[in-house]
C-alpha cells in the first residue's frame, strides 16, 4: 500500500501541481496504492495547496475512490435492471460464498472485496463486472464465477485472467449515417475550414442539430452563444460520462468511432475559437483509454491535432482526457466542470451557464459524443443534408441502446420519428409488457404506447432502450431505478438527498409487504416536490420511474400491498415478540394475527 | 439556457405576492425581498456570503417557474409566488426532510428558541415529522475547549464552511460523503475540532442556524421562553437578515 516520494511526485508533476487535476492526481495515485490512506490525502493537499478536509471531501464523493482498504481484488458487479434479469444477484452471492465474504465488506486477509456499482455500460452483454475499476468482465456465467474466484485465489492479476472474459462486442445491430460508412479522417474539418467557422456555424443552424444528451438544446446557438462569450480562452468538451443506465451507445462510439468524436470536437474548437478540449470519460470506460490516445496520437501525426490544423495558421487545437470515479450526477455538465476542476461533482448554480462561464471560469461548450459525431457528418454532407432526415423538430438519426428482454440487443440507429414498435420487432422483442426509453431518467412506455414515435416531438431519449417482457415486475424495475437515484444523489440539496432516500425506504417498505396505498400517495407526493425544488435535474427526474409505473401498472403495486386500506407501517407481531419471550407465553392469544 | 443573456444589472422592481419590490443592481430575488422586509422562508442563506442554493426551502416560483429565491437573479416586471399554500406545503415537507434525515430532539436542545430550523418549522405549520425518522448514527466531537460540534443536527447548510472560507479566510470546514451519507468534515491532521484553528470569535463559530456547532459553558443564559423566536415568530424578524 506504501507509495514512493518519487511515484507521488510524478503523479503531481503530471498534473503541474494544480488544484483542478485533483481528481486525476487521486485517481492514478490510488491506481498504485490501491487506496486512498488519510496521510497520503494530507500529502497530496499539501502539494497543491489545499485543506486536508476538501481533499477527504472530494476523494469521499466519488464511488471509485477509497478511504479505507477495499482489497487487492475489488469486484463490482454492474447492477442496472437489465444485469439484474440475467441474474447477476445471484452470481454476486455466487461469488462471495466462494470467496467466504459478505458483500460490501473487505475480506479479513485483504484479498478481496465484492459490491455493486450503477450500470457500468455492457448492458446487451452481460451480466457485467468491473475489476480494480479497470478491468471489465462480460456474459457473466456460474462457470465464470467459479474460475473467478479461483484466479482471485491464486493471485493471478485481471489483466492474465483469460481474454475472452473482457471481450467487449460493438453489438451493432443496425447502422445509418453515424454508425455506417465514415468520411477519412480530416475531410470534416478540411470542410469546415473551406466554409469559415461563421457559415460553418450557419450551416450547423440550418441542420437544426439538437444534442444527443437527451435535453436536446440547439447545438449550434450553444456554440453562437460560446463563441460569442468573452473570455481568455475558450473549452470544447466533450461529455463521454455515459452514465444513463441502459446507455452504451458512446462505448461504442468510442471504440469504434472515435476519429468522428475526435473531428466533431475538433470543428467545434475551429468554430468557437478553442485552443483546447477535453473528453470527460467516465471511470467505467477507463479501459478505452489505450485505444483513445492512440487515436489522438495518430491525428496529431496526421496534422487535425496540434498547431496549425491541416496547415490552417492560427487554428491550433489539442484535446486531454480526463477520467471519472464513478459518479452519475458528472454527466450533468456543470458538475462535470466541476470534477474537471477536480472538484466535488456538484451542479453549479445556473446561471451563468457554462457558454459563458464553464472551464476555469471560461466560456466553454459541452456536448455529447454522439452529438459530436453527428457534427462531423454534417461538416462534410450540409445542414440541409442533416435537416432532410428525421422530423421537423428532430433531425438526423439517433442510436440506440437495445437491451433486456430481446434476441438481438445492440445498437440500432434510426432516423428520429421512428415508433417504438419498430425497434420492438427489429430487436426480436416477444410478449413485450415495457420499455424505458431514455433509462430512468426517461418514460417508461406500456404496450398501448408503442406506436408512439421517438424524437423532441414525441419521446424524447438519450439513447437507452430497455426492453421488459410480461415476466417481469415492474415494481422491482421502479425499485432498480429508485436505488440507482438515491446512490447516486450527490447529496447537495436537501429534496434529492433525503427524497430519494425516502422512495427507497418506502419501496423497500412496499417490497416486504408492509405497504399500503397510503405509501403509494407519499411516493407521489414526493415525485411532487422533487420535481419542483430540486437543485439540478437528477432529483427532478428521480420519480420519472415511478410516477409511470404507478400509472400505467398499478397492479404490479398492489400485489406488493398488505392492504389497500390499513397502513401498519412496521410487523405487529415481530414488534410482539419480545414481549412473549419476556413472559414465556406462546399461546394463539399472544400472536397478533389471531387477534385481528 | 436562454437565448439573450437577462440584464441583471439594472436596479427595477418585480412583484413578491402581488406586491412590488425595488431590488438592486446583482441583487437575487432573496435579497431584494430580504432587505424590503419580505419574509420569503430559508436555512442556508445569509446576507453576507454567497449563496449556496441547497436547502431548498426558498423556493418560489418565477412567472410560473420553479426556482431558488437565492440563486435567481432580480429581473424588471417578475412575478414572484412565494406566500403561497403549495409552496408553504413543499417547505413544510423540505423541512421534515431536514428533521428526520438528522437527530434533532428540540426539547433538551441548547439552541431551542434560537433555531433556524425549528422557528421556520413552527412558521411553515409543521406539527410532526410525517416521514419515519432515519436516526443515523453521528459524530459528536467534543475536543475543543470552546466549542462543540454535533453533528446530529448539522443540516448541511454550509454557512460554517462558508464563513470560515470567505470571512476567517481558514478553510476550517468541508463537506465530505455523496447522498444521504454526506457530512460535514473538519480541516486538521486529526479530524477534530480542537486540532483544527477554528477559535471562538470565528465567524464560522458563531454562524451556525441550529445546534450543530455550540460554545461550551453558556448553555441556557438565556432561559427557554425568553429566546428570539420564543418573543415573535421568525417571519417577523426580517430585518435581521438584511443586507
Amino acid at each position: 500500500m506504501n507509495i514512493k516520494q518519487s511515484e507521488l511526485d510524478g503523479v503531481l508533476s503530471r498534473y503541474g501541481h494544480k488544484p483542478q487535476g485533483l481528481v486525476q492526481i487521486l485517481r492514478e495515485t490510488q491506481q498504485l496504492t490501491g487506496w486512498l490512506p488519510r496521510e497520503l490525502l494530507g500529502q497530496i493537499a499539501d502539494a497543491l495547496g489545499l485543506t486536508l478536509a476538501h481533499v477527504q471531501g472530494v476523494a469521499g464523493f466519488y464511488r471509485f475512490f477509497h478511504t479505507h482498504p477495499a482489497g487487492t481484488y475489488r469486484v463490482l458487479f454492474s447492477d442496472n435492471i437489465t444485469d439484474r434479469m440475467l441474474g447477476s444477484e445471484a452470481l454476486l452471492q455466487d461469488l462471495c460464498q466462494r470467496l467466504q465474504i459478505q458483500p460490501n465488506q473487505m475480506r479479513a486477509d485483504g484479498r478481496v472485496s465484492v459490491a455493486t456499482t450503477s450500470c457500468t455500460g455492457l448492458c446487451e452483454q452481460g451480466p457485467a463486472a468491473l475489476i480494480n475499476h479497470k478491468h471489465v468482465v462480460t456474459r457473466l456465467t456460474p462457470p465464470r464465477i467459479a474460475q473467478m474466484a479461483a484466479l482471485i485465489e491464486q493471485q493471478v492479476p485481471p489483466d492474465q485472467w483469460p481474454p475472452v472474459w473482457s471481450q467487449v462486442d460493438d453489438s451493432i445491430r443496425l447502422a445509418d449515417v453515424k454508425l455506417g460508412h465514415q468520411p477519412a479522417p480530416g475531410q470534416g474539418i478540411a470542410a469546415a475550414i473551406a466554409r469559415g467557422p461563421q457559415a460553418m456555424l450557419e450551416d450547423l443552424k440550418r441542420s437544426k442539430l439538437r444534442g444527443r444528451g437527451g435535453a436536446g438544446y440547439a447545438t449550434a446557438t450553444k456554440w453562437q452563444l460560446c463563441r460569442n462569450a468573452p473570455g481568455h480562452t475558450h473549452y470544447v468538451v466533450c461529455n463521454a460520462d455515459e452514465g444513463e443506465p441502459g446507455t452504451f451507445k458512446d462505448r461504442v462510439l468510442l471504440t469504434s468511432y472515435a476519429d468522428s468524436v475526435l473531428e466533431g470536437m475538433t470543428i467545434g474548437a475551429y468554430v468557437v475559437g478553442a485552443q483546447r478540449g477535453l473528453i470527460y470519460l467516465r471511470g467505467e470506460y477507463s479501459y478505452l483509454l489505450e485505444n483513445l490516445h492512440a487515436v489522438l496520437q495518430r491525428r496529431r501525426e496526421q496534422g487535425l491535432l496540434g498547431a496549425s490544423i491541416l496547415g490552417k495558421a492560427g487554428f491550433d487545437f489539442d484535446i486531454d482526457i480526463h477520467v471519472g470515479a464513478g459518479a452519475y450526477v458528472c454527466g450533468e455538465e456543470s458538475a462535470l466542470i466541476e470534477s474537471l476542476e477536480g472538484k466535488r461533482g456538484t451542479p453549479r448554480i445556473r446561471p451563468p451557464f457554462p457558454v459563458e462561464r464553464g472551464y476555469l471560469g471560461q466560456p466553454t461548450t459541452v456536448n455529447n459524443v454522439e452529438t459530436f459525431s453527428a457534427v462531423t457528418h454534417i461538416a462534410v454532407n450540409g445542414g440541409a443534408w442533416w435537416a432532410s432526415i428525421g422530423t421537423a423538430q428532430s433531425t438526423g438519426t439517433k442510436i440506440h441502446s437495445v437491451s433486456g428482454d430481446c434476441e438481438r440487443p445492440g445498437l440500432y440507429e434510426y432516423p428520429f420519428g421512428t415508433r417504438i414498435g419498430r425497434i420492438l420487432e427489429d430487436c426480436g422483442a416477444r410478449d413485450t409488457q415495457a420499455v424505458q426509453v431514455g433509462g430512468p431518467s426517461g418514460v417508461c412506455l406500456s404496450a398501448f404506447e408503442f406506436t408512439r414515435r421517438i424524437g423532441f416531438e414525441d419521446v424524447p431519449t438519450a439513447g437507452a432502450f430497455m426492453v421488459f417482457d410480461r415476466s417481469r415486475d415492474m415494481f422491482e424495475v421502479a425499485r432498480n431505478f429508485a436505488q440507482f437515484f438515491a446512490h447516486e444523489s450527490c447529496g447537495f440539496c436537501t429534496p434529492c438527498r433525503v427524497g430519494t432516500e425516502l422512495v427507497v425506504r418506502r419501496l423497500d417498505k412496499l417490497s416486504q409487504g408492509y405497504g399500503s396505498s397510503d405509501d403509494l400517495q407519499v411516493l407521489f407526493q414526493l415525485d411532487k416536490l422533487m420535481h419542483g425544488t430540486t437543485h439540478c435535474g437528477l432529483g427532478a427526474a428521480a420519480c420519472n420511474p415511478l410516477r409511470d409505473t404507478i400509472a400505467k401498472f398499478r397492479p404490479a403495486y398492489e400485489r406488493h400491498l398488505k392492504s389497500l386500506h390499513f397502513v401498519p407501517g412496521f410487523d405487529m407481531d415481530a414488534e410482539v415478540s419480545q414481549a412473549r419471550l419476556a413472559t414465556g407465553r406462546d399461546d394463539s392469544q399472544a400472536h397478533m394475527e389471531n387477534l385481528l | 439556457m436562454s437565448k439573450t443573456r437577462i440584464d441583471a444589472l439594472s436596479p427595477g422592481t418585480f412583484l413578491l405576492d402581488g406586491q412590488e419590490v425595488e431590488f438592486g443592481p446583482g441583487d437575487t430575488v432573496l435579497q431584494a425581498a430580504t432587505s424590503a422586509g419580505h419574509y420569503i422562508p430559508h436555512l442556508c442563506w445569509h446576507p453576507d456570503f454567497s449563496a449556496n442554493g441547497s436547502c431548498r426551502l426558498c423556493t418560489v416560483k418565477v412567472n410560473g417557474r420553479s426556482g431558488a429565491a437565492c440563486t435567481v437573479q432580480a429581473a424588471s416586471g417578475q412575478n414572484i409566488e412565494s406566500n403561497t399554500d403549495e409552496l408553504n406545503a413543499q417547505r413544510k415537507t423540505v423541512l421534515q426532510m431536514l428533521f428526520i434525515e438528522g437527530n434533532h430532539f428540540c426539547p433538551s436542545c441548547e439552541k431551542s428558541g434560537k433555531c433556524l430550523l425549528q422557528a421556520t418549522a413552527y412558521e411553515m405549520g409543521m406539527e410532526g415529522p410525517h416521514f419515519e425518522e432515519f436516526y443515523p448514527n453521528r459524530r459528536v466531537d467534543a475536543s475543543h475547549p470552546d466549542l462543540l460540534l454535533d453533528l446530529n443536527r448539522c443540516i448541511l447548510c454550509s454557512l460554517c464552511v462558508r464563513a470560515s472560507a470567505e470571512v476567517d479566510g481558514k478553510n476550517v470546514f468541508a463537506i465530505d460523503g455523496h447522498g444521504i451519507q454526506t457530512h460535514l468534515v473538519v480541516n486538521s491532521p486529526s479530524g477534530k475540532l480542537a486540532d483544527s484553528a477554528l477559535k471562538p470569535n470565528d465567524t464560522a463559530a458563531n454562524i451556525c442556524p441550529v445546534g450543530a456547532i455550540l460554545h461550551k459553558r453558556i448553555g441556557f443564559a438565556t432561559p427557554y421562553g425568553q429566546r428570539r423566536f420564543d418573543i415573535s415568530p421568525i417571519s417577523q424578524q426580517v430585518e435581521e437578515d438584511a443586507p
